[in-house]
């Protein structure tokens, strides 16, 4: 016998998912909600993404270079990182401060903790945080949904000068908007006027806000393919849509009048968003099986209550970033029971 | 979560049993030279009783057992003793063995008799017996059957499990023998529960063998002591531990074995053979050995002589020039081996043998783990490999043992299997271990 043979450690065999697989799915996962977002909000948007896409590429490429890696980006991550950072903010969001957002997230969300797996936070929300607190007015200015000729120009706001504040919008919205609604989110009418605005609106992304977290039901779906192939464990997002209501239900019962109603805290604002792609994210939570739960819980939980009491109208992005640091020390108290011990017989 | 009739986690690997299931078993002829390791058990090697240029006939005892953990080898073929030396083995390391150069016109027939009625052995002289046969288990593990028949005294064993699961891919040896000598299978069954003093044996067949499943539950129709229970396909389903989960619901603790949940686990290979030989008080000689795998044009069943050298194997099922890769064993388990001469022990089940580039040899370049937790899904043992993995690779390996019960961990690869960034997971803990040992051994 004349055969060359190779000496390798067992097993032999390889289930074939591999990382970019995973990563490239959860891009598909994430095209509905894009294309309905685009669809809602017309131009600004897709510009919005096309931005923070570019930005987090060209970041990723920098860093790469800067610390002698091999380029990471054909693991696809980073592209999910700027679509999610581009759907957590307004449609008009002015593009130059998109940009410092997608390279915040890249630089201090990921490549400083040494890129893919390594990540302490969610990426996309350390931009979104460093937005929140560098840019307070642009990030909260909001514009509805389906206005007319939102395919031929973009919001003004959109495109301000760099480094300059956002242009205002609201004499253009009054001027565009034939029915004159307001940009408010129905979480801000919620909190402060009380008006609660029905469930189907919000499923159905009939609503302001975020680019991205408008339409429940697209992000639901893409939940649904994504447990489906096995590549987000389903346990996070129900555990955080879970904890949300648990702790929304007892306040609701006692003020019906002053809290709102558990259905309307589930579809309101990121909560879906956050819970369905960005909870889940798997570089950030925990692995144990019972870590994943009380990591769902805990996030849903908080989001209701900065919600309710916090001076924000939305709570989910501290929730999840409070929920991803916590995840080590959830996960080094819940290790599985090993096979056998503890219980006998069972 | 505690689903009846199998065990928590586990993986779906391809089984590629189609390749050899339908195709009976063959004898292999005799190769020119057979290498009897004298430790092809677990335990004490044994003790030549021949010398140089010795002739030998077929059956005939060749080296004696060393003790009570060690057991004893036997000529596989008529010839005369060539050497007594150090050889290569599958393991790695050279390991003294008998070589025995076969006479060209040797006979298939065993020339060896020494004949018991077994209805009259007391239990003691069936572990003796058994003992004398050589056997080790078959499935794999090579440890000699006749000590797991003497549980320790504070164990009180009521059930005897039969090993039919076969849950490597490529594996049909298990499958075919059940299928072919269903009847030996039985007789061995029965003799041994006598020994062990039960009246209970439950065989374990996965459901990817229905027909064989079907054949023994034939012949098993009212029968109070002996039941079929066939469990879901699922690797390592085979496993000890899980298969005692599985057809009894029973958990054997961390560091604990079978028989302290009162279960003895026996291979169904190695009962059918002891089935066949006690009676004559033969000797373990052959096995059956699936040859399968891309890599060989002939792949099959075959029975083939013990020390029969891994190279004759591979020019019998035809392998192809572009082979790269020969595993002895499984695909999940099984260790891949350079040197063809290598031969063929009492424990080896399989050999697969792969080509080309299909399954590597290259295989992908690690990526850091995105803790996406597939491993901790996947691991049959309940441990967390991700963490293990971790601490491996940074090399903190004391907390893997004390924190992580890495000791737990029997190397079934279903984590490795399963992770998307290809981590070696497995290899990893495997010089974890050797690592912690060879410190314990220092004294560090």
């Amino acid at each position: 016998m004349n055969i060359k043979t190779n000496l390798r450690s067992s097993p032999h065999l390889k289930q074939p998912v591999t990382v970019p697989q995973i990563m490239r799915n959860v891009v598909y996962a994430l095209l509905p909600v894009c294309a309905f977002s685009i669809y809602a909000f017309g131009l600004s948007v897709l510009l919005l993404m096309l931005t923070t896409v570019l930005t987090c590429i060209l970041t990723e490429l920098l860093f790469c270079r800067l610390s002698n890696r091999p380029s990471t980006l054909s693991d696809w991550s980073i592209v999910i990182t700027a679509i999610l950072l581009a759907l957590t903010l307004p449609p008009g969001f002015p593009l130059w401060m998109a940009a410092v957002a997608a390279f915040i997230s890249v630089a201090l969300g990921k490549s400083l903790f040494g890129g893919l797996g390594y990540n302490v936070m969610n990426p996309a929300l350390v931009g979104r945080a460093f937005a929140q607190a560098a840019f307070p007015v642009a990030i909260t200015t909001w514009s509805p949904p389906f206005l007319e000729g939102r395919f031929t120009e973009v919001i003004p706001s959109t495109l301000t000068p760099a480094f300059m504040q956002p242009i205002p919008i609201a004499d253009w919205l009054a001027k565009t908007s034939t029915d004159a609604v307001s940009g408010a989110t129905p979480l801000a009418l919620q909190k402060f006027e009380q008006i609660t605005t029905p469930v189907n609106e919000m499923l159905f992304g009939l609503t302001s806000g975020s680019a991205g977290e408008t339409s429940a039901l697209l992000i639901l779906l893409g939940g649904i393919y994504l447990s489906v192939r096995k590549m987000m464990n389903w346990r996070i997002p129900v555990a955080v849509l879970v904890g949300a209501v648990v702790v929304a239900a007892p306040f609701w019962l006692m003020d019906s009048g002053r809290y709102p109603d558990p259905l309307f805290v589930l579809f309101s604002g990121g909560l879906m968003l956050g819970a369905v792609f960005m909870a889940s994210d798997m570089v950030a939570s925990p692995v144990t099986p019972k870590g994943i739960w009380i990591y769902g819980l805990f996030i849903g939980g908080l989001t209701t209550i900065i919600r309710l009491f916090g001076g924000l109208t939305e709570g989910v992005m501290y929730a999840i970033l409070l929920g991803n640091v916590l995840s080590p020390i959830i996960s080094s108290y819940t290790q599985p029971t090993v096979f056998g011990a503890g219980r006998k017989h069972e | 979560m505690f689903s009846a009739n199998t065990f928590d986690h586990g993986v779906h690997p391809p089984d590629y049993k189609s390749v050899t299931n339908g195709l009976p078993i063959r004898r292999m002829p005799f190769a020119e030279r057979l290498i009897i390791p004298l430790a092809q058990h677990t335990g004490k090697p044994s003790t030549p009783l021949v010398k140089v240029g010795q002739e030998v006939v077929r059956g005939q005892p060749i080296a004696e057992s060393n003790g009570f953990v060690s057991v004893p080898q036997h000529a596989p073929a008529s010839g005369v003793i060539e050497a007594i030396q150090l050889m290569p083995s599958a393991r790695g390391p050279k390991v003294e063995s008998i070589v025995l150069k076969v006479y060209g016109a040797a006979t298939q027939q065993t020339l060896y008799d020494n004949p018991h009625n077994m209805d009259k052995l007391t239990p003691e002289q069936i572990v003796q017996a058994v003992q004398d046969s050589g056997m080790v288990g078959l499935g794999g593990a090579a440890f000699p059957t006749h000590v797991k028949m003497q549980p320790p005294p504070e164990h009180k064993v009521d059930t005897m499990v039969v090993n039919g699961c076969e849950c490597e891919p490529y594996l049909t040896c298990d499958h075919r023998i059940m299928l072919e000598q269903p009847h030996n299978l039985i007789r061995g069954i029965r003799w041994i529960s006598r020994a062990l003093g039960v009246d209970q044996a439950v065989i374990g067949i996965e459901d990817n063998k229905l027909d064989a499943a079907e054949a023994l539950k034939k012949l098993l129709v009212d029968d109070k002591q002996i039941r079929v229970q066939v469990v879901p396909t699922k690797y390592p389903q085979g496993a000890e531990k899980m298969l005692i989960k599985s057809v009894l619901g029973r958990k054997v603790a961390p560091g604990n074995l079978p028989s302290s949940v009162g279960v003895s686990v026996f291979n169904v290979g190695t009962l059918t053979q002891l089935g066949e030989l006690l009676p004559h008080g033969r000797g373990v000689i052959e096995r059956v050995v699936t040859v399968s795998g891309p890599g060989v044009e002939k792949p099959g069943n075959y029975l083939v002589p013990i020390g029969t050298p891994v190279s004759f194997l591979l020019q019998q099922a035809k392998a192809k020039p572009n082979a790269n890769e020969v595993i002895i064993g499984g695909p999940m388990m099984g260790m891949t081996v350079t040197a063809l001469d290598v031969p063929v022990t009492k424990a080896m089940s399989g050999m697969v043998v792969h080509e080309g580039d299909e399954h590597g040899p290259k295989k992908p370049p690690a990526q850091p783990c995105i803790r996406c937790g597939y491993c901790v899904d996947a691991c049959p043992m309940q441990l967390n490999p991700s963490m293990l993995g971790m601490l491996a690779s940074s090399a903190e390996y004391e907390p893997m043992t004390t924190d992580y019960h890495l000791n737990d961990c029997f190397e079934c690869g279903s984590c490795s299997y399963v992770c998307p960034s290809n981590i070696p997971l497995v290899q990893y803990f495997r010089i974890a271990k050797s690592v912690i040992r060879d410190r314990a051994g220092a004294g560090l």
